[in-house]
């Protein structure tokens, strides 16, 4: 089977600071893929070079066979590419409802609306006129979730999902991610507990001050590789 | 008492000039943290598009805001893709020095084409007629220029809160990284805010030119009466924005009631006060 999303040989710069080295990745289509590292490896870099958010050689990233290393964001956003960014980032001046529908701008068709969104996070359909300002931490990463889901994205990235979300929250965000994902749409996710990223993906990539360390089928790797990969020393 | 009661009642209908003065620089503030010093400038020039429009077609100034809007929004747009956009990024500096360079062509631009011979735009009848409310006796136009003030306030807060396109203003104020991640291409949306920031200007230039006569040099002035308006009332709001050119504008006909050499220069102490006491305006956005 071809890969959905490529990256070959990508390097990727902040200024003269180089921040990933000759990264290599293939997705397949439907599969989950979980990258995992330090603090500082990369893993944001990465999804923002993929997104579209840092300019990359054109052939060091290709989607469908397209090369898109050189696209803008908006444009990589209408191919079917979509971020959860770290953070959330919401829009402050938005309502909840607005912030979906902001999502929906590419205007790509598929199974997800404000209906579908509302039916995945009922809370949502409840606090749609609130400032996303005013929702807790768990609503914010709902609707983060939501805005992205609504471009009806082949590929969707989670950057740190759970991130400053209290466990019963984060709990029921994965519990939703087989929904997220069962509608055909391939995803990567970042996740820093090794754990929760070996059970709900089928491939992991191990980065490490911007290299790929290791990677491969989750049920192929041992948790002490994958740790050893994580740290750059044996545990 | 009804003197003073008459400047007051003048000065607010000059607000409404100055709100629409105002009104466009605010928007593209708000969006783009743009500060366009050529703004005073694209007025004057809308004021003479709105001349030759009726020398050509002979028609009503008024009507010829149909020609004006279009093409000032025209303009717009395309002034901010091919320069504007280019100079946006971390830098401040930059955008200020582009439109500043942009006022001085403009200037010269409007010279070469129209002397420096002072120009009106003949509005007829509707110049001199005026209603009387008790012993006041209010003039047509400016009763109309403040009626189309407030009426493009409406508008401008519509289009803002209630639309896709004040959706995608707000979205790319906020945050232009993660708005370009929704597939907003933001050169774009920005070049959509010139074009409904200098539609006003067009409004604004055809109201100017219809009360005074203008000359390619006075676009820095109604820059200055913008961005004091724009301060009075506060960053980012559009109705504060009208507060503001009613404070300013009250201020200069009290003013000059008590010296019509001081008309200005009230204008300009009040400004200094209100900046003094309430720094942010009376309705700053409020910050997230
Ligand atoms: N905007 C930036 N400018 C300069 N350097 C940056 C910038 N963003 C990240 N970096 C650097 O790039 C490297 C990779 O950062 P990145 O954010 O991709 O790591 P990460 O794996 O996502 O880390 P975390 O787990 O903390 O989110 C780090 O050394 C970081 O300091
Ligand atoms: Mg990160």
């Amino acid at each position: 089977m071809s890969s959905l999303l490529e990256a070959q040989a990508l390097n990727a710069f902040y200024g003269d600071f180089q921040a990933l080295y000759e990264v290599e990745l293939s997705i397949n289509e439907g599969d989950v893929v979980a990258i995992v590292g330090a603090n500082g490896a990369g893993k944001t870099t990465l999804l923002r070079s993929i997104a579209g958010l840092l300019k990359n050689d054109a052939h060091s990233i290709r989607f469908n066979g397209t090369p898109i290393g050189h696209y803008r964001a908006d444009k990589v956003a209408k191919l079917g590419i979509a971020l959860v960014p770290e953070g959330r980032q919401l829009f402050p001046s938005l309502s909840v409802e607005e912030n979906l529908k902001l999502g929906a701008t590419v205007g790509r068709k598929g199974h997800w609306s404000l209906h579908s969104v509302f039916e995945l996070f009922p809370i949502l359909k409840e606090r749609r006129a609130v400032a996303s300002t005013q929702l807790s931490g768990g609503q914010q990463q709902m609707v983060a979730i939501g805005r992205a889901l609504m471009s009806n994205p082949d590929l969707i990235m989670f950057d740190e999902i759970s991130l400053g979300l209290a466990p019963v929250i984060i709990n029921s965000i994965y519990e939703q991610l087989p929904q997220v994902i069962n509608q055909g749409t391939t995803a990567v996710i970042i996740e820093q507990d090794i754990t929760r990223a070996l059970s709900s993906a089928s491939r992991v990539y191990c980065l490490q001050e911007g290299r790929v360390k290791l990677s491969g089928r989750t049920d192929e790797l041992t948790r002490q590789q994958i740790t050893q990969a994580y740290f750059g020393v044996a545990a | 008492m009804t003197e003073w009661l008459n400047a007051i009642v003048q000065g607010v209908l000059l607000g409404g000039l100055y709100a629409l003065f105002a009104a466009g620089l605010s928007l593209i503030f708000g969006v783009m943290r743009l500060v366009n010093i050529a703004h005073g400038d694209l007025i004057v020039l809308a004021a003479y598009m709105a001349l030759t429009t009726v020398m050509v077609m002979g028609v009503h100034p008024l009507l010829a805001l149909l020609v004006v809007i279009p093409l000032m929004s025209i303009v717009g747009y395309i002034l901010q893709r091919l320069l504007l956009n280019q100079t946006l990024g971390n830098d401040i500096l930059p955008p200020l020095l582009v439109t500043f360079g942009l006022s001085v062509i403009l200037q010269n631009m409007l010279l070469e084409a129209y002397t420096a011979d002072p120009q009106k735009l003949n509005g007829g009848a509707i110049e001199t007629a005026s209603v009387s409310a008790g012993n006041l006796s209010i003039g047509i136009l400016p009763l109309l220029t403040f009626v189309i003030a407030v009426l493009v306030i409406v508008c401008l807060q519509w289009i803002f809160y209630n639309t896709a396109l004040g959706r995608q203003f707000r979205a790319v104020s906020d945050n232009q990284d993660i708005a370009q991640l929704m597939g907003l291409n933001k050169g774009h949306v920005f070049g959509l805010a010139l074009a409904l920031s200098l539609a006003v200007c067009g409004i604004a230039g055809v109201l100017l030119g219809m009360r005074t006569s203008f000359d390619p040099s006075i676009g820095s002035g109604r820059l200055i009466f913008a961005f004091e308006a724009v301060i009075i009332g506060g960053l980012g709001s559009l109705w504060g924005t009208l507060a503001g050119g009613i404070v300013l504008g009250v201020a200069q006909t009290v003013g000059g009631k008590i010296n019509p050499g001081w008309q200005l220069l009230a204008g300009h102490i009040v400004f200094l006060l209100v900046l003094a006491v309430r720094p942010r305006g009376f309705f700053p956005r409020v910050e997230h």
